[in-house]
């Protein structure tokens, strides 16, 4: 395997000169991920369907909550437009990232099949290869209805703006797709290990932005304090929205916690990039 | 080798093949235990809200929701089936391999999927009943005979499941890519087999087309059997609304097989 490790590195060498490594990650990412675009062009019907597909499908849960709020006037002490409003910056932020790495749980069959090699011999950064791979422009469907149903929230609920609210809502959507980012990478990292467990990655990702359309006083405290302080879902949109909202944190935490979600994001990509390096590192091919 | 012994032999392929990939079990019951808790706290936050809503109390609600959770490999419903490789093999043109085969093309995936579906209800089914029943307050019967009457309406479930996901593979015959309408079957699928929330719980008209839908003979029908909804009379009613739509399902499906293999052209060299 040493033998593979030189070859990255012999071909590091040959990368576009003058680029730093983001800068080639970035440029490889768009190479490869307009190649999967003109691909998935070729059956235009099926695209036209997965892109509706991917619009209903995601906005299924909304439906589900709509039917949910056919019955009851509240959830957990929260009304439909307050529960939309978590819905929407749930669904805007995990789009975001699902759009941009979403193709990252493939990582485990690469592994077990070997094609991961392939990977390691081209003169790109790997992780913006693996994250390009199968790059899905279909995925926009979920950004849009999680944009949509935050539009409705916005027109239904009254509240109360300062230039500090109206700042954070922006902040809140960029930093919630870092920490979701973070999620991503540290579960592809894990299939380095576990190839076929891609899918406890999904119960993170897919299950987290679930999580997170639902108020967290519906939840357990336990459950509340596990997505606070240990997987920090928390900070992606409800502690902010809470403050655009001006209801009562879960937990007691002090009112300044709305504001952490930019320094959560960086310190779990910091984590979750330290994670991917040292599976990469691990890998040692299917020997055959 | 007889018939009746080929199919078996294909079923019990099926079978050990899914119960091939331990880690791959393992991490998807992990993930539905996840969805499990997630989706848990919701109906009880719905359910304190309304209690006896849709004519479940909150221990069936819970009931329901880790029997979906343990049902959702077996019948299928996100897909992961034998059709995944039906589509490959219409895409590649080897289905016509397939067709000159001395079996029938339907009872062979028939039999795979039965395989597949026996092991997906023991290997995913299990673990998430008996995480809801440790941790949540949930309703099961103490019977053996609701069980058996149970276990009767989820492999009706799995035989329409099979016949809905054997016309979206046969799709892919004038598509050539199966995933849009593959997508479309599970969002379909999703919604009205009950997973997202039980179809009686649906309002009005939409609740009365939800539960006529053959999809509700996944999830909603043995769920109904299950929770003790359905005895009697009621019950012989939900095994005949399942088995109607199974044979149906079943009959539209050999039809389109003929009119594809008659007017489509096989792909390949």
């Amino acid at each position: 395997m040493a033998d593979l490790d030189e070859r990255r590195d012999e071909y590091r060498d040959f990368a576009p000169a003058g680029g730093s490594r983001l800068v080639d990650g970035l440029r490889a990412y768009r190479l490869i991920a307009g190649m999967w675009i003109r691909s998935t062009m070729a059956y235009r019907a099926s695209f036209a369907m997965t892109v509706f597909g991917n619009f209903a499908g995601t906005a299924l849960d909304f439906v589900a909550i709509l039917l949910m709020f056919s019955r009851v006037d509240e959830l957990g002490g929260y009304s439909l437009g307050e529960v939309a409003f978590l819905y929407g910056l749930s669904c805007a932020a995990f789009g975001l990232t699902d759009l941009v790495l979403g193709s990252m749980d493939r990582l485990g069959a690469r592994v077990r099949d070997g094609t991961l090699d392939t990977l390691l011999v081209r003169p790109a950064p790997v992780l913006a290869q693996v994250a390009a791979d199968r790059f899905a422009l279909r995925r926009l469907g979920r950004i849009t209805q999680g944009l949509l149903v935050l539009g409705y929230a916005l027109v239904v609920l009254d509240i109360s703006w300062t230039p500090l609210k109206v700042l954070l809502m922006p902040v809140m959507v960029v930093s919630g797709a870092g920490i979701f980012a973070a999620v991503f990478v540290a579960g592809a990292a894990f299939q380095f290990v576990a190839q076929d467990a891609s899918q406890v990655q999904n119960s993170f990702t897919y299950g987290g932005t679930t999580l997170l359309q639902y108020p967290p006083t519906v939840f357990a405290k336990d459950l509340v304090r596990g997505v606070t302080f240990v997987l920090p879902l928390a900070f992606v949109n409800w502690l902010p929205a809470l403050y655009v909202l001006d209801l009562p944190y879960p937990l007691d935490l002090p009112e300044w916690v709305a504001f952490l979600p930019p320094l959560v994001a960086v310190a779990c990509c910091a984590l979750s990039g330290v994670a991917w390096r040292a599976g990469l590192r691990s890998y040692r091919s299917t020997g055959s | 080798m007889g018939t009746g012994r080929l199919y078996a032999a294909v079923a019990a392929g099926g079978f050990r093949r899914y119960s091939t990939y331990r880690v791959a079990t393992a991490a998807g019951l992990f993930t539905n235990t996840v969805f499990g808790v997630v989706l848990a706290y919701t109906y009880i936050a719905l359910w304190d809200e309304r209690p006896g809503l849709g004519g479940y109390d909150q221990a069936q609600a819970l009931t329901y929701v880790w029997l979906g959770q343990g049902l959702l490999s077996a019948v299928a419903v996100m897909g992961g089936g034998f059709e995944d490789e039906m589509i490959e093999r219409i895409r590649t043109g080897d289905i016509a391999i397939d067709l000159y085969r001395p079996a029938d093309l339907q009872a062979w995936w028939l039999a795979a999927d039965a395989g597949r579906a026996a092991f997906q209800l023991l290997g995913r089914g299990v673990v998430p009943m008996a995480f809801g029943g440790l941790v949540f307050h949930i309703a099961l019967p103490t019977d053996a005979g609701t069980w058996l009457a149970f276990l009767v309406a989820v492999w009706l479930g799995v035989l329409v499941s099979f016949a809905i996901r054997y016309l979206v593979a046969l799709s892919a015959f004038w598509f050539m890519d199966g995933a849009g309408v593959q997508q479309l079957a599970v969002l379909t699928g999703l919604f009205f087999s009950g997973m997202v929330l039980p179809l009686n719980v649906f309002p009005g008209a939409l609740g009365e087309l939800a539960r006529a839908l053959p999809w509700s003979a996944l999830l909603q029908a043995p769920a109904d059997v299950l929770l003790g909804e359905r005895t009697g009379f009621g019950l012989l009613r939900t095994y005949a609304f399942q088995a109607a739509w199974a044979v149906g399902l079943l009959a539209v499906g050999r039809l389109v097989q003929s009119a594809a293999t008659r007017r489509v052209v096989v792909q390949g060299g």
